[in-house]
């Protein structure tokens, strides 16, 4: 069932995290964090995983590496199945898949030097490699070999975040999973660090999962995209038929929300409300309660499966988008909509 | 309030903010000079450090004097802000003016109810009953979409959503009718959907009540969609002002290029993003000249020794501060897009 070419195989992924609740914890409660995905990650590309605070992308990233234990599902990775790998069988894998951290000023120690820093997962892993070698990996991330004995502290936000990266690089990986590892940067310097990416990929023929909140990024750096809502995968696909021709209406809510640089007015889907909690997420499909094409009694008891709408690109919904860019009203107008029956959502709408 | 669109609310002049400290002085704004209208948005952008947030607290009266050093003029309807006594400025900050700042749940009081929150900022400038205040309260969630007001009054900042919170911060800078709305980062915080949401209130509040507003944030996209006139500032001082559509249409500045062109956008993958190299420079000692030079492209004899004034180039041109002949702004100008956008464009 493994394909050589897919490095990730995930399926069937979840991950529900206990909490307590209530006077003196004494309820019990699940965050489903993580329902039911499924998908691939192709040698050499980048899948963008892309949604809002919550959607369970941080997660899905954490339960590839193994740095979570998944509740179900299986794993895959360059052809086997870690999903339940022990710790130490699991650590000479752990070679071959490293993270980028949003923040580079917590994820990085600021009593070691940059040179232990970069350094590290050569100690981890018993091999020897000299100080040379680190100052190799400083100039490939665009730092200075003279940086090697110098503390985190007096490195810029960017800079840092070129530690980070040149860490990961340090065992030569197989995949990257960067995790908003733009997101806190300035505009100027984002573009400094997605260029290095970019080159980076190209140069050491990586596979990354770039996991961010900003589809401006995402679409610059991705070959695919999967868009996340809740813990579920609502679309999957090539990333320009993601954008040029979104299927799952929350897909495009969320290119209308994007404020945009370039003038001139187009139509907006403003969503009513906010993101319900995961702790009970809404039966069915998980968007229904938000969602402008709702139809009662199909969209609020039948789960949609992900399914092919275009080549390459599968979406999870009864009534997808027919084309884009459609106006609000177009997408209101969905045959059967109900939306207007329901009076909870009047008065948090701004239109 | 007499309310005529229009009318000049806020003109700041030569607007100056030292931080003293133990390293030396902070420049963390130099010579600031702008303008504000009734039914005006201006957005400010920059990086951080830019000192987009500091000319705002200044404006507001919200540093502290001791400490800091303030000169210039904020004049406020006929009264300069900077001069005022205490007493008196506290009399306007927070009716006259108001502020929305970027993270909604620091500013709301976890254990007050967020309706009892906004009916004290009610108290503080009008002599009312605790029960009329706590209407007024009422009426202003309503106004900015919170469902259920009444009922959603009673709940404490906690049962509020990110999007909630910060439409609550909203109402509570409405309560006594402000001419100028500060908003700094209003949207940073919050998910693009729902800043989606926040971005259409703060416009459908500025026509109701016909107010300027000042936006205050690093996303470019937020203020093209919103902002009448834009200011870019780049370590504490304005690189280039004007009206929105010719800022993004026609930018005259490196430095505005620069920004526009690092951003990745969301209409179409771009052939590069060209980031601007370097890092922004301390504020402790800014460079001589243009504080642009040492990361600019364009840069030659008189950058690193003379600083550019903010004028326009040519009469039909808007400000900035630059060496550039027109000439060349045009020419390079029209360089970018091609860089940026590969054959296509």
């Amino acid at each position: 069932m493994s394909a050589p070419d897919n490095l990730v195989e995930v399926e069937h992924l979840t991950k529900r995290f206990q909490v307590k609740q209530g006077v003196f914890a004494r309820g019990k409660a699940e965050v489903h964090a993580v329902e039911d995905v499924s998908f691939t990650v192709r040698r050499g590309e980048t899948l963008g995983i892309v949604g809002e605070s919550g959607c369970g992308k941080s997660t899905t990233a954490r339960l590839i590496t193994r740095l979570l234990q998944p509740t179900s599902g299986t794993i895959r990775f360059d052809g086997q199945d870690i999903s339940s790998m022990s710790q130490r069988r699991l650590r000479p894998l752990r070679r071959e898949m490293q993270m980028i951290f949003q923040d580079p000023y917590s994820s990085l120690n600021p009593r070691k030097t940059v040179g232990q820093i970069v350094g590290a997962p050569f100690a981890i892993h018993g091999q020897k490699r000299g100080k040379l070698r680190v100052q190799e990996l400083l100039e490939t991330v665009g730092l200075s070999p003279e940086h090697y004995n110098r503390y985190p502290h007096e490195f810029s936000g960017g800079q840092r975040q070129r530690i980070g990266v040149a860490r990961a690089l340090a065992l030569s990986p197989k995949l990257i999973i960067c995790d908003e590892p733009v997101s806190a940067l300035d505009v100027s310097i984002q573009a400094q660090i997605l260029n290095l990416l970019r080159n980076l990929q190209r140069d050491f023929n990586l596979t990354y999962v770039f996991i961010s909140h900003d589809l401006s990024v995402i679409r610059q750096i991705s070959d695919r995209i999967a868009v996340m809502y809740l813990g579920r995968i609502l679309e999957i696909g090539d990333s320009e038929s993601i954008y040029e021709q979104p299927k799952h209406p929350y897909t495009g809510a969320l290119l209308s929300a994007v404020p945009r640089a370039s003038t001139g007015h187009r139509a907006r889907i403003v969503l009513s409300g906010d993101v319900p909690s995961p702790v009970a997420p809404p039966v069915a499909c998980v968007f229904h309660p938000r969602c402008p094409r709702f139809h009662a009694g199909h969209c609020d008891v039948e789960t949609p499966e992900l399914r092919e709408l275009g080549p390459g690109h599968e979406a999870a919904c009864h009534y997808p988008l027919e084309r884009w860019p459609m106006t609000d009203d177009e997408i209101r107008q969905a045959e059967g909509a109900t939306r207007a029956d329901r009076p909870h959502l009047e008065g948090a709408a701004h239109e | 309030m007499s309310a005529t669109s229009g009318e000049k609310l806020l003109d700041v002049r030569g607007l100056t903010v030292r931080f003293p400290t133990s390293d030396g002085v902070v420049q963390a704004v130099s010579d600031v000079s702008y303008s504000l209208s009734r039914g005006e948005t201006l957005g400010v952008v920059g990086e951080s450090g830019s000192g987009k947030s500091v000319s705002n607290l200044a404006v507001m009266g919200l540093l502290n004097r001791q400490r800091t050093a303030i000169s210039g003029e904020v004049d406020f309807l006929g009264r300069n802000l900077l001069t005022l006594p205490a007493a008196e400025l506290r009399k306007i900050r927070g009716k006259d003016i108001a502020m929305v700042f970027q993270d909604p749940f620091a500013c709301l009081h976890p254990m007050y109810r967020v309706g009892w929150q906004i009916a004290e900022a009610v108290l503080a400038h009008a002599d009312v009953g605790k029960a009329k205040a706590w209407e007024r309260a009422v009426e202003l969630l309503d106004h900015v979409g919170i469902p259920n007001a009444k009922s959603r009054a009673r709940d404490y900042p906690h049962q509020f959503s990110g999007g909630m919170r910060q439409r609550a911060m909203i109402a509570m800078a409405l309560v006594h009718n402000p001419a100028i709305l500060i908003c700094d980062e209003p949207t940073t915080a919050l998910d693009v959907t729902v800043q989606a949401q926040i971005i259409e209130l703060i416009e459908e509040v500025k026509r109701e009540f016909n107010i300027g507003v000042v936006l205050v944030t690093h996303d470019l996209g937020v203020i093209a969609e919103t902002a009448n006139s834009v200011m870019v500032m780049y370590a504490g001082r304005i690189m280039e002002y004007g009206p929105a559509k010719q800022i993004f249409e026609h930018p005259q500045h490196p430095y505005t290029w620069g920004l526009l062109d690092s951003m990745p956008s969301v209409e179409r993958r771009l052939a590069a993003l060209v980031p601007i190299e370097g890092s922004p420079p301390s504020l402790l000692a800014p460079p001589n000249g243009c504080p642009f030079h040492p990361r600019c492209r364009y840069r030659f004899e008189p950058c690193p020794v003379e600083r550019p004034p903010l004028d326009a180039p040519v009469p039909e041109a808007h400000l900035d501060a630059c060496h550039l002949s027109w000439e060349e702004k045009v020419k390079h100008g029209a360089e970018r897009s091609i860089t940026r956008l590969g054959d296509a464009a």
